[in-house]
């Protein structure tokens, strides 16, 4: 990705992406095999807990309480952080931060920062922002290396990677390690042991050296002004003890109100994202620790759209998730359009929603996202925060369509109606008058049904690509109300 | 207009919708999660914790405090090891029984040095064994975060029963928020890969736990 997340305007619409996504055989493949393995394991770590909708009710009271009082824990986090020895920065959006960052960096003197996989940091570009500010920024997890080496964009919350094949990604690692340190051993295999222990040996070095870290966090405690951090592969733990300055750039909606409460989503998160009991290591710092660990600590809270999602009554569910994925995995439209397709970092049944509520529904891809989907549901089901994405998809598609108040930058502004749904809205006020008009609904349907031998199996003019895919539905011979008349006389009951 | 300000402005005003008397966090969020799953002994526990520990390759011994210096012993001696990181509230009878070169947990090593050495031995603050988990809390007998990082060989000793809980819930209401906290569960992994689980990246590729019990029976490895 290139430039700031807002308004990012080069992606085309999602039909247009997931067309080519759809014809390419590697990809369906790479998808149609990681996603495959990740359901049935999901499905089984999740069965273990008796308990699973009690936590996942659980989850969603906390999320939703929080939003409800964001105010309120925003300023007891910075209280809290400020107390363990933190410093708290605000950034309104994606330019703001970035600038604070590159700014912090600056300040240390140094020109490279080690990075730990962070949604937000992909959100506001910030290796970019970096870049041009004459700083490097090394990703160290596995996945986003491959990435990163690959030139590449991320197509997955957890596994940015996960359209590039074992295959694929030691021809990556041979190619392009050289350039950016330790080249790759010789004679690298695609066996995946090889292919971590070529990102480990590649990697080290930039640990060892490192002096500045830039993290994002899965949860921020309010109470205590903790940090967590959920990974797998220890580079977390790399870039979170071994710098001397650490840098978290956090969302605001990652707050969670206490302590306890990291017992409800400790459980649910690695269960729904890697399928496992607990992800391999787990880190909380609360500010600075004398003598273990960065001994500056700076956390950069993120706006960046979410306060205009917040504003939405329907939408600020979208703000409870804590990035799990199972959304992706199980979506059978992600499955086979891959998550390129979506234009933006969150991709998938997630990204759909989330993604036209933190940058408007203005560019063409963001008004095409809420029709991402089949409406199937079962993104809903498996989400671990109970966050009712169909719902928001066709509230966003009614936005799209009709227009609007919305929240943009924290100004009410009022949408116009998008163009390219004219026919769906005339067809919408059509229905709208014949229902209202029994009897020009009685003679409609008498005339349907008359003139049934002549219907064509598929619609003319716009409506020529929608019946492409779909059976036009049969007319009957008589409409139901004249036959219930005839058969029942028009009164209620049984004859 | 500072951006603090601007952004908790725009979040009061995202939420006109919720009234002054809106419920309160104690009755808002419903904890009818159990604190534990299934209902075992101690030593059921204790059991359960080896059996998921292993479960995500962790390499999992059991001894009783008076094999325990042998014990540890014969893991660096097994492993090849030269040298051992040390933290500085280590129980020195731990380490009695072996000439491995000790090297003390000092703010002055560098990472350099700690990638030279080739274990570490440290205690734990608690287990949970429902997930197969041990916690560092950073205590004197743990040592600073990354001796238990850069090193590729770390050895665990865990108190059992005593220092062994159920569930996650249990263990958070163990454990100081305040202190920096590193929970692990099997050695370092990736599913970065075809989402498949593959060992050994960055942390520790060999991670061995001694579940040491003050009783003098079973000497059992498994």
């Amino acid at each position: 990705m290139s430039g700031t997340f807002v308004g990012m305007p080069a992606f085309p619409a999602f039909p247009v992406a997931a067309h080519e996504a759809v014809n390419d055989q590697t990809l369906r493949g790479n998808l149609r095999h990681a996603t495959h393995t990740i359901r049935a394991k999901r499905a089984k770590a999740v069965a273990e807990l008796s308990d699973w909708a009690a936590l996942r009710e659980a989850g969603k009271q906390i999320k939703d309480h929080t939003l409800r009082h964001l105010d309120r824990y925003l300023l007891q986090l910075e209280e809290s952080v400020t107390a363990a020895g933190g410093i708290v920065h605000w950034a309104a959006d994606a330019d703001e931060a970035n600038l604070i960052v590159t700014q912090l960096v600056k300040e240390t003197g140094e020109s490279e920062v080690v990075k730990v996989k962070s949604m937000a940091t992909q959100e506001i570009g910030l290796n970019e922002a970096l870049e041009a500010a004459g700083i490097r920024a090394y990703e160290t997890d596995l996945a986003e290396l491959i990435v990163q080496l690959g030139k590449d964009r991320p197509s997955h919350i957890l596994v940015p990677a996960i359209h590039r094949n074992r295959g694929e990604i030691r021809e990556i690692f041979a190619r392009e390690m050289s350039e950016w340190g330790r080249p790759a051993p010789d004679g690298l295999t695609d066996t995946p042991a090889e292919l971590a222990e070529a990102a480990r040996l590649h990697l080290r070095e930039k640990f060892l050296r490192a002096k500045v870290g830039v993290s994002g966090a899965n949860f921020m405690v309010a109470d205590t002004g903790t940090l967590v951090v959920v990974e797998s592969e220890g580079n977390g733990r790399m870039c979170l003890t071994l710098p001397e300055t650490l840098i978290s750039v956090v969302g605001i909606e990652k707050i969670v109100p206490t302590w306890q409460d990291l017992e409800v989503f400790l459980q649910t998160l690695p269960r729904s994202s890697t399928a496992e009991r607990m992800n391999p290591y787990t880190s909380t710092w609360t500010g600075t620790t004398d003598g273990d660990g960065p001994r500056a600590f700076h956390l950069v809270l993120l706006d960046n759209g979410r306060t205009d999602t917040l504003a939405d009554e329907v939408g600020r569910q979208a703000l409870r998730c804590i990035r799990c994925s199972a959304c992706l995995n199980v979506c059978p439209v992600y499955e086979r359009a891959g998550g390129h397709a979506y234009g933006s970092v969150y991709p998938g049944p997630i990204g759909a929603i989330l993604s036209p509520q933190l940058r408007g529904t203005a560019s063409e891809i963001d008004a095409s996202l809420p029709y991402a989907s089949s409406l199937c549901g079962a993104c809903y089901e498996v989400c671990p925060v109970a966050i009712d994405i169909p719902e928001v998809l066709v509230h966003l598609r009614e936005r799209v369509v009709e227009g609007g108040p919305v929240t943009r930058e924290g100004n009410k502004v009022v949408l116009q109606p998008a163009k390219g749904h004219a026919a769906e809205r005339a067809a919408m006020r059509a229905a709208r008058w014949t229902f209202t008009h029994p009897g020009a609904l009685r003679t409609g349907q008498r005339l349907a049904s008359r003139t049934r031998r002549f219907h064509p199996r598929t619609l003319p003019g716009p409506g020529k690509a929608w019946s492409g895919t779909r059976d036009l539905p049969t007319v009957p011979a008589e409409p139901f109300r004249d036959w219930w008349q005839r058969t029942h006389g028009g009164k209620d009951g049984a004859k | 207009m500072s951006s603090r300000e601007r952004i908790l402005g725009r979040v009061e005003r995202a939420l006109a919708d919720v009234p002054q008397d809106d419920t309160p966090y104690e009755q808002a969020v419903q904890r009818d999660y159990l604190r534990e799953h299934g209902n075992r002994s101690a030593a059921e526990t204790v059991d359960l914790l080896a059996e998921n520990l292993a479960d995500y390759r962790a390499l999992v011994h059991r001894c009783t405090e008076a094999e325990l210096a042998a014990v540890i012993a014969g893991l660096l001696a097994e492993r090849g090891s030269r040298s051992v990181v040390v933290p500085p509230g280590l129980e020195p009878s731990w380490l009695a029984a072996t000439d491995v070169e000790q090297i003390a947990d000092r703010a002055e090593n560098t990472p350099h040095e700690l990638d030279r050495v080739d274990s570490v031995v440290t205690a734990c603050a608690v287990a949970a064994a429902e997930t197969g988990t041990i916690v560092l809390d950073g205590g004197p007998d743990q040592g600073r975060r990354r001796i238990t990082l850069v090193p590729d060989h770390h050895i665990c000793v865990v108190r059992v029963p005593d220092q062994v809980v159920s569930s996650v819930p249990q263990a958070l209401q163990r454990l100081d928020p305040a202190r920096p906290l590193t929970w692990i569960s099997g050695p370092s992994a990736t599913s970065d890969i075809e989402l498949d689980r593959v060992e050994g990246v960055h942390g520790p590729r060999t991670l061995e736990v001694v579940l040491v019990s003050d009783q003098a029976s079973g000497a059992v490895n498994s």
